[in-house]
């Protein structure tokens, strides 16, 4: 059996290609952008086309505290793989806790701020096309941040069991790639939902 | 070849139990597995959506027919589009991707094997759900009631009033599920050409398959998801009372439009550039010469890629854009004319001046040059708005995407079928048995969808169950059923071919084409690792340089 060697100059060849997991991510933050944007148009195309109330500007007010929050878990997250790259495993556990502990107090607000409209204002899903819309976006977000933190708590319980060691940088960062994505997606929605559909 | 398998006397080492030989069919992470499975299970499809397309056709062979209900006919022609494009004509396309990708780039296997599995069974699941509508579609009470809301479901005819039970729930779950698959596939196939290159071979080097299939899996990414994100939309509509295509609550039908033809028509190029990368690998080796023009091969196809995104809204001539709108998706429609031309022009001069052989796979693809020319010149009469608006929803139209997909899709498959049918089993199909289907599948396509631009010219729309004699359609409609027939002996060949000779054909060996490209150094079928040394390459052809050591590729590339 013949293999197609053929007498190459090993000194002009210097053979790097990039590691497959940043790669297939890309891809699904590809398929992903392509995913909100259909949601982000269908909300900007229905923005004043309710046929009844409530309205996006009687009833929505900018969650501040929770953007800031996960924003800045963006810097946690970023921390903790640079930390991790570096060999200290239990001062990435801390910054990795603190990025789930933000991300949750994002997801607990989206709750608080749902219980408020559906049982205060009466909107739900049904409502009104402000309704389809707002739940169908902002809940699609939130189901990213949940998948998020689920991963991102499955590395936690590895953390804490001792298996995650400084090897693990590149697969951990592979992660963070997600959270920033989740992340910039919310300033699209937040910039969409909260200024431009006020 | 050597093998260091240790064989123990008086028992076989290669049969396993038949359970055993299913447990690792059905568990495998490996490319060649996971790209046959692909094949059989579009192969299976294939037969169902063809009875489809039979059932209708006998419907229409004559005015005021009674063979199916009208009920029926809307079923099926929603199944048969359905199936062909989700449930053949993607899996077959992923699946000699699949097949062939690692092997041409010198892999072992995709990048993600377990992802690759996944991706597969997930279209497997979603071409189960979308039949099991048959029994379940009406749920509990009643019979059952497959999708009959037409391949691109518009608006409002999906929503809860118009589409009782749950058929359009079934039809609208299974492309959800199919797509999240096709996803998983776009992903691996990009990750593996991208970071799986054996050793010399940059991207300028690639096998021009290599690089169809990867701007191939770029579409995929970008125009399945919308459909996805659609779906979703759908399901909202449908099960949690949504109102994003419900009219009456200020909601667009024509917003659906939108979403299903940005994926819609990236599709039809999502299916073809894999067509036209299995000509472009085949029509060098059966005209002895290489490939021509390779750089603006590659530029023609991303080009393709790029404009078929912004074209979509050609589908909705008839719907009321604005004439700016209208004249937009005129001209980007007709700039992509422009890029597939060159592509034509650049098969030709391969064959130019070479020695052509005549064998099935070229002849499959000769017939594909033709055929998809003119499916590309019906485009062009399509893509002008006013032509479009006398013969939009007609025959004409349903010739015209059948041309594409049948006289170009379908006919590079066959070709690419005969062509790494060697490679795939170890054994050489019949050529006489091949010319055959070759030539009552010609016949038969032709008699078929030739003649269907005539009715359409003559104001038959699609979509009708039945028509009045007396309106000049009778003969082209009986004209178009017999070529079915045709059509059909021609599969059964095709179908007995493949079979009968996976069994007892002659062996192939490694390299029966004499060809160029790096599937062809390793054993046939090759082994589970594919090559037991990775190979390094210097030019695009690393087996002529290996056969001609004396004049080499990289001297001129």
């Amino acid at each position: 059996m013949t293999t197609p060697s053929i007498n190459v100059h090993q000194d002009d060849l210097s053979w790097n290609l990039p590691a497959r997991g940043p790669v297939g991510m890309y891809c699904l933050i590809a398929a992903e952008t392509a995913i909100f944007t259909i949601f982000v148009v269908a909300y900007i195309f229905y923005i004043g086309k309710s046929v009844t109330g409530p309205q996006p500007g009687e009833v929505l007010h900018a969650p501040i505290f929770l953007t800031l929050c996960l924003l800045s878990s963006s810097l946690t997250i970023h921390f903790a793989v640079r930390l991790l790259r570096g060999g200290g495993v239990v001062s990435f556990g801390v910054w990795w806790l603190l990025t789930i502990a933000l991300g949750s107090i994002f997801l607990l607000g989206t709750l608080r701020e749902w219980h408020h409209l559906i049982y205060d204002e009466g909107l739900t899903i049904q409502t009104n096309l402000f309704g389809t819309t707002y739940y169908s976006l902002v809940g699609l977000h939130a189901f990213h941040v949940t998948v998020g933190l689920l991963a991102l708590a499955t590395v936690m319980v590895f953390t804490l069991r001792g298996d995650v060691a400084k090897q693990h940088a590149e697969r951990v960062e592979v992660l963070s790639m997600y959270w920033h994505f989740v992340d910039v997606v919310w300033v699209v929605v937040f910039t969409v939902v909260y200024i431009v559909g006020r | 070849m050597s093998t260091q398998s240790i064989s123990v006397p008086g028992t076989d080492a290669t049969r396993s139990p038949l359970v055993e030989q299913l447990h690792q069919w059905v568990t495998t992470v490996d490319h060649k597995r996971l790209g046959l499975l692909y094949i059989f299970y579009a192969l299976v499809f294939l037969v169902i959506g063809g009875v489809e397309a039979t059932i209708m056709r006998i419907q229409l062979i004559r005015p005021l027919n009674n063979f199916v209900s009208p009920q029926v006919f809307n079923r099926m022609f929603t199944m048969h589009g359905t199936t062909m494009i989700f449930f053949v004509a993607m899996p077959l396309v992923f699946g000699f991707a699949n097949y062939l990708l690692p092997l041409m780039i010198g892999a072992r296997d995709m990048a993600f094997p377990r992802l690759n599995a996944f991706s597969f069974w997930m279209t497997a699941f979603g071409g189960l759900l979308l039949y099991f509508s048959f029994i379940g579609g009406d749920g509990l009470y009643g019979a059952g009631n497959a999708p009959d809301v037409g391949w691109f479901a518009y608006a409002p005819l999906t929503s809860q009033t118009f589409s009782r039970g749950h058929s359009t729930d079934f039809w609208t779950l299974s492309l959800l599920v199919s797509g999240i698959g096709s996803m998983g596939t776009a992903t691996n196939i990009i990750a593996t050409i991208v970071c799986l290159r054996c050793k010399g071979m940059a991207l300028g080097k690639m096998p021009l398959f290599a690089w169809l299939n990867l701007t191939m899996g770029g579409l995929v990414i970008l125009v399945v998801s919308p459909l996805t994100a659609a779906q979703v939309m759908l399901l909202v509509d449908r099960y949690l009372g949504g109102h994003f295509f419900d009219t009456q609550a200020g909601g667009s039908a024509v917003l659906w439009m939108h979403f299903f033809w940005i994926f819609g028509h990236p599709e039809v190029y999502v299916l073809v550039i894999p067509a036209f990368s299995f000509v472009s690998e085949i029509v060098p080796v059966f005209s002895r010469k290489a490939i021509f023009g390779y750089p603006i091969m590659v530029a023609a196809t991303v080009g393709i890629g790029f404009i078929s995104m912004s074209v979509w809204a050609h589908h909705m001539f008839t719907v009321g854009m604005t004439s700016s709108g209208n004249t937009f998706f005129v001209l980007s429609t007709m700039a992509i004319a422009v890029p597939t031309g060159i592509k034509i022009f650049n098969w030709l001069a391969t064959m130019w001046g070479g020695q052509i052989h005549f064998r099935v796979p070229m002849l499959f693809c000769i017939a594909f040059l033709f055929q998809f020319l003119i499916a590309g010149l019906t485009g062009v009469m399509l893509a002008a708005a006013p032509f479009d608006w006398q013969l939009t929803a007609s025959y004409f139209v349903v010739a015209h995407f059948h041309y594409v997909i049948v006289g170009a899709i379908l006919f590079a498959l066959f070709a690419a079928f005969y062509y790494w049918f060697p490679k795939m089993s170890g054994r050489m199909y019949n050529e006489k048995l091949g010319q055959l289907h070759f030539w009552l599948f010609l016949i038969g396509f032709h008699l078929t969808f030739d003649f269907m631009h005539i009715p359409g010219i003559l104001g038959m729309p699609r979509r009708i169950y039945t028509y009045e004699p007396g309106r000049g359609w009778d003969i082209w409609n009986l004209i178009v059923t017999i070529g079915v027939v045709f059509q059909a002996a021609g599969v059964l060949a095709f179908v007995g071919n493949l079979l009968w000779c996976a069994f007892r054909g002659a062996i192939a060996g490694g390299d029966p084409w004499d060809a160029w490209t790096l599937e062809w150094s390793t054993s046939s079928p090759p082994p589970a690792y594919n090559f037991p040394r990775i190979p390094e390459v210097r030019s695009r052809r690393p087996l002529w340089d290996l056969k001609h050591p004396e004049d080499p590729d990289w001297h001129y590339e």
